[in-house]
C-alpha cells in the first residue's frame, strides 16, 4: 500500500521544557510520530558534569518521567518516539527507560544510536589527517585540547531510519542533527532516497519547524503588530506544532484542535528562519537546503502549507561540536531602590572596582549590567529616563581561570548594606562559581566517524 | 516619515556560536520593499556597533518577505562562555525593532 501522508508531531524543544502539550498531539492530533529535541549546544556540558559524578548518568533526566507519563497514551494510539535523550549515554538512557518499562510490565522496542561521541577519539582522527581546526578562523585545536570535555559529531537521520526499519517504538540517540528526529521517520515511511535531495529538504524544513516545540505554534512570537504576541490565544495550553507531510514533501503545519498557540504565515516563518545563518546553503548532515524557493501558504484554521524546498546535495564532511573548559564565572546582584536608584548602583560598582584593585584580584573580565536598564537591551537600552527609574540592580560578573578567585568575587559584596550607598537589598547572596565553557565547531570526514555508528534494540517485559 | 521598526515589522533572534542571528519580517510586500531600501548591512552594523565586532551579513528571501541578519561575533564569544544575562541573544531581536527608518 502506499503510504498518502504522514503525521509527525513536536516533541521537547529543550532539556527542561513540557510535555504536558505533547499528550494533546498525541491524544487528538492524530500524530504517529514524535521527534523530541533535548540537546542544546550546551546541554552536553550539563550531561558531562552529571556522568563526572556517575557514570550510569549522562542522558536527560526528563527521559524516564516523560515516556512514563506520555507510554500509555502513545502505545494506546499506536505513536513512536525519537529522542536525542541519550545525550552522552545512549545505551544509559536505555537502560534506565527499560527497568522502569520493565518494572510497570510494559512492552516496547528500545532502539539505541550511538558512534557520535568522539572524545575518545581526537587524537585518532588528527592521526587520520583531520587538522580539526576551529571552523570559524582556523584556530588549532592544540590550544583547548587538553581542556576538552567533549566532542560529538551530528549524525543524519540513517542510523535514525535504521532503527525504525528494525520496528523500534522508541529511539534513543545522542548528539544527531536536530532536524534528522523529524526526517528520520518520513524517509522511513515514504522509502525517500538518499540522494533524494529535494524530499530530503522539504523533510529537513519539516523537521526544523517542530524541532523547537512551542515556537512554532505562537510561542516566543516577538511581534507588537495587530495580529502580535498579545493576540495569540491560551499561550497556557500551547499546543505544539504537528506536521502532516505528503510523499512528495509537501507538508501543512497545524496542531491538535482545541490547544492555544497559533499556527499562521507569521508564527511559522518567525520559525523558518530562527537559528539559521546562510538561508540559501542551511546545512545538515542528511542535505543542505535552500530557503529562498519555499512557498508558505496561510490555509486559515492553524493550517500554513510549506511547498518547493529544494536540496542540493549532502555535504562531504559532518560537524563536530566539542567543548572545552573555558575558566569560572562570580556573580552577584544587588538593588537600589529610588530615588537615585541608577546613581547609587553606578557607585556601588565604582567601590567594587576600587577594591578589587586595591586587593590585586585580577580577573580577566568584569561584565557589569543594571537590571531594570540594560541587562537584556546592552548598549542599545534607552537611557533618557535612567534617573526616575523606581529601581535597579547592580549586577556584576567576574571571569577567572581559577575557581576560587571566581568564587572570591561575591564576597566583596556583604559589605556594602552597612557601609555602602543607601537602600541596598535583595543581595543574592554568596553563589558558587559556575564553570564556564567553550564551544569548538569543526569538521570531520564522513568515513571516520559512519563506521562507527551502531544501533541495537533491546524489548522490554517480554 | 520617520518610523520604528517596532511599528512596522516582527522579528526573531536567536544563537549559534558567537553568531547572532535574526529574522525581520514585514506584513506586506510594499512594506518589505521599504525594509530591502533601508535596512543596509551599513544601517545594521551602525545600530548593533556596541554589540557585534564582526561583519553584518544580509539575506532577503522575496517569497517570504523576510530578511535574514547575521551579527559575527555578537555574542561575547558564545553562550555558554558569556558573562551576558542575555547570553542566547533572544533579545537582539527586540533592539533591531528599535531602529528608526525612513518609510
Amino acid at each position: 500500500m502506499v503510504v498518502k501522508s504522514i503525521r509527525v508531531g513536536a516533541g521537547l524543544g529543550f532539556y527542561g521544557d513540557s510535555w504536558r502539550p505533547v499528550a494533546a498531539s498525541i491524544e487528538r492530533g492524530g500524530v504517529q510520530y514524535i521527534g523530541s529535541d533535548h540537546l542544546a549546544e550546551l546541554t552536553l556540558a550539563i550531561l558531562q558534569k552529571d556522568r563526572q559524578r556517575d557514570p550510569s548518568a549522562g542522558y536527560t533526566r526528563d527521559l524516564v518521567p516523560m515516556l512514563t507519563t506520555l507510554w500509555p497514551l502513545a502505545q494506546q494510539h499506536g505513536v513512536k518516539f525519537l529522542l536525542n535523550a541519550g545525550g552522552l549515554n545512549p545505551e544509559g538512557a536505555r537502560d534506565a527507560l527499560v527497568a522502569e518499562f520493565n518494572k510497570r510490565g510494559w512492552q516496547a522496542k528500545i532502539a539505541t544510536v550511538t558512534g557520535d561521541a568522539v572524545i575518545d577519539r581526537i587524537d585518532a582522527l588528527r592521526a587520520a589527517g583531520e587538522p580539526l581546526a576551529h571552523l570559524d578562523g582556523g584556530a588549532a585545536i592544540d590550544s583547548v585540547r587538553e581542556r576538552m570535555l567533549f566532542a560529538n559529531a551530528y549524525l543524519g537521520a540513517q542510523p535514525l531510519v535504521r532503527a525504525l526499519e528494525a520496528g523500534a517504538d522508541i529511539v534513543l540517540t545522542g548528539r544527531v542533527a536536530d532536524a534528522a528526529l523529524f526526517l528520520a521517520p518520513l524517509i522511513h515511511e515514504f522509502g525517500w532516497a538518499a540522494d533524494d535531495w529535494n524530499r530530503l529538504a522539504a523533510g529537513l524544513t519539516v523537521g526544523h519547524l517542530l524541532e523547537c516545540s512551542g515556537q512554532g505554534s505562537g510561542g516566543n512570537f516577538n511581534s507588537y503588530l495587530g495580529n502580535g504576541w498579545e493576540s495569540v490565544p491560551d499561550l497556557g495550553h500551547i499546543g505544539y506544532p504537528i506536521a502532516e507531510v505528503s510523499a512528495d514533501g509537501t507538508a501543512v503545519i497545524t496542531k491538535a484542535p482545541d490547544t492555544g498557540g497559533r499556527v499562521d504565515f507569521d508564527t511559522v516563518r518567525q520559525q523558518l528562519l530562527y537559528e539559521v545563518h546562510n538561508p540559501h546553503a542551511y546545512y545538515s548532515p542528511d542535505v543542505v537546503l535552500d530557503m529562498g524557493t519555499l512557498k508558505l501558504e496561510d490555509l486559515g484554521g492553524d493550517r500554513v502549507r510549506v511547498s518547493g524546498a529544494t536540496g542540493q546535495p549532502r555535504p562531504e564532511k559532518l560537524k563536530i561540536v566539542a567543548g572545552f573548559d573555558d575558566g569560572w564565572a562570580g556573580t552577584a546582584t544587588i538593588g537600589y531602590s529610588w530615588p537615585g536608584a541608577m546613581k547609587k548602583a553606578r557607585a556601588t560598582e565604582a567601590i567594587v572596582r576600587q577594591q578589587l584593585a586595591e586587593a590585586k584580584l585580577a580577573y580577566d573580565e568584569i561584565h557589569t549590567e543594571f537590571l531594570g536598564f540594560n541587562s537584556l537591551l546592552g548598549t542599545l537600552a534607552d537611557d533618557s529616563r535612567i534617573e526616575e527609574l523606581n529601581e535597579v540592580y547592580l549586577k556584576m560578573s567576574v571571569r577567572a581561570k581559577d575557581r576560587r578567585l571566581a568564587e572570591a568575587f561575591p564576597r566583596q559584596f556583604p559589605w556594602l548594606a552597612l557601609s555602602g550607598p543607601p537602600t541596598a537589598s535583595g543581595f543574592s547572596g554568596i553563589e558558587p562559581a559556575r564553570q564556564l565553557l567553550g564551544l569548538w565547531p569543526t569538521l570531520v570526514r564522513r568515513d571516520l566517524i559512519e563506521p562507527e555508528i551502531k544501533v541495537s534494540l533491546q524489548e522490554t517485559a517480554q | 516619515m520617520k518610523r520604528k521598526l517596532v511599528d512596522i515589522a516582527h522579528a526573531r533572534s536567536g544563537d549559534k556560536g558567537d553568531r547572532c542571528d535574526l529574522g525581520l519580517f514585514a506584513p506586506d510586500a510594499a512594506t518589505y520593499a521599504v525594509l530591502k531600501r533601508e535596512v543596509t548591512p551599513e544601517r545594521l552594523a551602525r545600530h548593533f556597533a556596541g554589540m557585534a565586532s564582526g561583519a553584518v551579513e544580509l539575506y532577503p528571501l522575496d517569497k517570504l518577505l523576510a530578511l535574514k541578519i547575521v551579527l559575527n561575533g555578537a555574542l561575547s564569544g558564545g553562550a555558554a562562555r558569556s558573562l551576558r544575562s542575555d547570553n542566547l541573544g533572544k533579545c537582539a531581536a527586540a533592539a533591531l525593532l528599535r531602529m528608526e527608518i525612513d518609510t
